[in-house]
């Protein structure tokens, strides 16, 4: 089985592209392969828990906590998310933090690298 | 001991989004990946500018003076001193009027030794093909 990491720089709100690349990412973990996560910019926004479900609003905590059980590693740039006012206490439980070299990492083994840039 | 070759394209224009800057700094961020990594094993990251992203090597910009941000000139220049590949697409330049003259060549003020690349497209499709993943912003 293979590795995949994906890289997401889209809001939560405001855009589709962490929904799917979240449904991908379970996809990949129900094929039997190894998923990275990697949220940036933007993206960071996935990080927060406590999210609120609202049908008119993307709601991924979890789905992301799922996979999460199921083996995902999912990382969040730390100084994205800082700067937005997203702190280490706020974050959804599974999400590490780490600075971009984690992502770039990451890739070293990855047979596949999926990197959805932001809006 | 093994490399992994990372193309950064940029082809978003400069302040409009965040894109240009994160793919520079998730660039520069290469130069301390090893400490994820077995000793001898590398991540390197090679950048290009096409498209409207040529637009963020454009000289003398003002970002520090007028928002108090680092500017996406003073990225380019961090980049250069920590030897990356810069290279920004010719055609594409002329495409909007400019030339070499326009953008930043170097940062000597660091000390770098490395110096931005005005070439083809050609030889931007060749760092392409000659990379393990590309990263669009």
């Amino acid at each position: 089985m293979g590795k995949l990491t994906i890289g997401c720089f889209s809001s939560l709100i405001g855009s589709m592209s962490l929904d799917f690349a979240v449904k991908l990412a379970g996809a990949a973990i129900e094929k039997g392969h190894k998923v990275d996560f990697w949220v940036s910019g933007n993206g960071t926004m996935l990080s927060i828990k406590a999210q609120r479900p609202f049908k008119d609003y993307s709601f991924l905590e979890k789905p992301v906590k799922e996979l999460v059980a199921k083996g995902m590693q999912i990382t969040a740039c730390e100084a994205c998310a800082e700067a937005r006012g997203y702190h280490k206490e706020e974050t959804m439980e599974g999400f590490k933090r780490h600075s971009m070299d984690w992502y770039l990492a990451s890739t070293f083994d990855a047979d596949r690298v999926l990197h959805i840039g932001g809006e | 001991m093994a490399t992994v070759k990372l193309g950064f394209i940029v082809q978003r224009p400069p302040y409009k989004s965040e894109n240009p800057k994160l793919a520079l700094t998730h660039a520069i961020a290469s130069q301390s990946v090893e400490m994820y990594l077995n000793d001898g094993d590398l991540v390197t990251a090679d950048l290009a500018f096409v498209g409207d992203g040529v637009l963020n090597c454009l000289k003398n910009q003002k970002a520090m003076d007028k928002y108090g941000l680092t500017s996406t000139e003073s990225h380019i220049k961090s980049a250069l001193m920590l030897d990356l590949s810069v290279m920004v697409c010719k055609e594409d330049l002329e495409r909007f009027g400019l030339s070499e003259d326009d953008v930043v060549l170097d940062a000597e003020e660091f000390g770098a030794d490395m110096v931005t690349k005005v070439v083809p497209y050609s030889e931007i499709a060749k760092m392409m093909e000659d990379s393990n993943h590309l990263l669009f912003f």
